[in-house]
């Protein structure tokens, strides 16, 4: 018998088993499930079963983030309801409006582990994988039921490994390794797979910059995605999980808690079965925009041409945290908007946000002429701030540019970098910052 | 609304590849809209803003690659079910679309051979035990028969109704 792949390891660790095979569908018992502004609309479709208590509470996270702080007195009442069920059922990782982004907050918090299976009723549920965790995405009929049940058949999916080595070209990011992949192999070309990334450079690169890749892939059609976990994955848990538990450095508390995360990780058999394998060169990469209406519209930002924007946007579970602040801060510190543009920033989580306040970003923000919002989804699926009008160019670091995505069905969405949107809002049209003044 | 039925025709609605989530049913509208009738007359709305008000019980949604791409949410599946869209047969469906599409009784069918004949406006028969979609003139393409597991939910009428018979026992 082959060896396993991380997606055979992980699922046959939540079903109980030592193995399983690609195809094969198993009853999954999943660690965590994840559910935010929707958890309202779950409460109502799992009380048709009659329970009074769900079976497992404390695997539940529930996030408020998809319309914070409420739009409208209809969002009000829907986070009031979740709060109510929040108290109702006892659930421990609850986190309130202007925390933060689900994947940000529970990345944070380490609420999901490496080896871990986190299912959630958010599509991009595939970026735990930046620490070595299984994240699928599923429906709120789904989460229902988990609620009910605590298990889930999950089919076993197949394996593309995408590998990454050398050296990324100045300006280069995680988010342009992404728009690759999905430019060349199309939208569905990952579609109810497992992706396992490798190589050199994914290991070089930031935790940070790590996370947008599982992210991304959502995009992608991938069921799951992974970046092995190695000792940047393990320190990020095992110093929040201290904190958490007031673990103190050094002690034997301490080395048992790292002993078993250490213990958790899953990794691939060198003998594993992949159905395919793609190479990437870091030296052959450049900025990638993705152009209205697809994520798989995808040329070099040097091959764009002049395209003018009227607004842009940085933030989201892609692409707002602190290295993406960071980077429109030293685009912005010494320039001002474009007349007549506007630029949104929304930090992914209070953390970010705290951080972008003691670093001096925040004030570059202002100065700049920006927006800076509260954490949360914003305007990446078209509830609130900064929803383009009808026939505006957006540019924007976040995952998706469909028709109507940001509530506007005649505005035109082009996905790119952090850097890139915070150069294009000086400018007035999309360029590559490394031209800027 | 358990769809036991097990040879139908309908009329077809044709779209390509790639539809996703946000044209199927807006997210602006995912925490506001609740009511079956609300959520109905919103389906497929910056896509084809014609379909809400012209679909008829029993039609036929048949697409490209990738039906469904991006968001999780069920309205993208719930909308077509209360606009009265009897199944959708696609070349290949995303999914997590394809989970709701069974988990809320939508027959979603992988098909790429009838997507090559299917035809806008015109009709089409899909019978399930034998597991062959007709055209109105007389052409005949097969599916992978669906699985057993699949079954018992789409009679059910979705994983709702399907646990809550389980929990029953």
């Amino acid at each position: 018998m082959p060896g396993q792949t991380f997606a055979q390891k992980a699922l046959a660790r939540a079903a109980g088993r030592d193995t399983c095979a690609v195809g094969e569908i198993l009853d999954v018992e999943p660690d965590v499930v994840l559910s935010h502004d929707n958890t309202a609309a779950i409460r109502r479709i799992w009380e048709e079963f009659g329970q009074d208590r769900v079976k497992h509470p404390e695997r539940m996270a529930i996030t408020l983030d998809h319309a914070v702080p409420a739009p409208s007195a209809v969002h009000a009442q829907n986070h009031r309801e979740i709060r109510e069920f929040v108290g109702d059922q006892g659930i421990v990782h609850f986190f309130e409006a202007g925390r933060g982004i689900c994947h940000q907050v529970l990345s944070e918090e380490v609420v999901v582990r490496p080896g871990q299976v986190i299912l959630g009723a958010d599509s991009h549920t595939p970026h735990f994988g930046w620490l070595g965790a299984f994240g699928a995405g599923i429906g709120r009929s789904e989460v229902a039921a988990l609620w009910a049940q605590g298990q889930l058949w999950l089919k076993v999916p197949a394996t593309m490994r995408i590998n990454l080595n050398g050296a990324m070209p100045e300006g280069v990011t995680a988010k342009d390794f992404a728009l690759r992949i999905i430019g060349d192999m199309g939208a569905d070309g990952g579609l109810y797979r497992s992706i396992e990334f490798a190589g050199d450079t994914i290991h070089a690169m930031t935790l940070e910059s790590r996370m947008v890749l599982p992210n991304m892939m959502a995009e992608f059609g991938a069921k799951n995605a992974v970046i092995c976990p190695d000792e940047p994955v393990l320190t990020w848990c095992l110093e929040r999980l201290a904190m958490r538990h007031g673990i103190e450095a050094g002690s034997s508390a301490w080395a048992d808690l790292a002993d078993g995360l250490r213990k958790d990780c899953l990794y691939p058999d060198t003998d594993c079965e992949l159905e395919s394998e793609l190479h990437f060169a870091a030296e052959d990469l450049e900025p990638y925009i993705a152009r209205p209406h697809s994520v798989d519209d995808v040329v070099p930002l040097s091959e764009l041409g002049q395209v003018n924007v009227d607004a842009a946007f940085i933030g989201t579970c892609t692409n707002g945290r602190l290295e993406d602040m960071s980077a429109a801060a030293n685009i912005l510190a010494t320039r001002r908007l474009a007349p007549g543009l506007s630029l949104v920033i929304i930090p992914a989580s209070s953390q970010v946000l705290e951080a972008c306040i003691e670093l001096g970003y925040a004030e570059t923000f202002a100065r700049a002429g920006a927006m800076l919002g509260v954490p949360g989804c914003g305007p990446c699926m078209g509830n609130h701030f900064g929803v383009p009008a009808p026939g505006e160019t957006v540019i924007s670091s976040a995952n998706r540019n469909f028709r109507g995505r940001m509530g506007t069905p005649s505005a035109g969405i082009y996905l790119s970098s952090p850097a890139v949107v915070a150069a294009s809002a000086v400018a007035g049209r999309i360029v590559d910052p490394r031209e800027l003044d | 609304m358990a769809r036991t039925d097990r040879r139908f025709t309908g009329r077809i609605w044709k779209y390509g590849d790639n539809v996703n989530t946000d044209v199927i049913f807006p997210g602006k509208y995912t925490y506001t809209l609740k009511t079956p009738e609300e959520i109905a007359a919103h389906a497929l709305e910056d896509l084809d803003p014609g379909f809400a008000a012209n679909v008829q019980p029993g039609d036929l949604v048949v697409a490209g690659r990738n039906w469904g791409c991006g968001s999780s949410r069920e309205q993208a599946v719930s909308c077509l079910v209360l606009a009265g869209v009897r199944a959708v047969i696609a070349r290949s469906f995303s999914r997590i679309w394809y989970r709701n599409a069974l988990n809320n009784g939508l027959l979603a069918l992988e098909c790429p051979a009838f997507v090559d004949l299917a035809v806008a406006g015109d009709t089409a028969t899909v019978v399930l035990d034998e597991a062959y979609i007709a055209t109105s003139n007389g052409r005949t393409v097969t599916f992978q028969p669906l699985s057993d597991d699949v079954l018992r939910i789409l009679e059910a009428g979705g994983l709702i109704p399907y646990i809550k018979q389980q929990m029953a026992v």
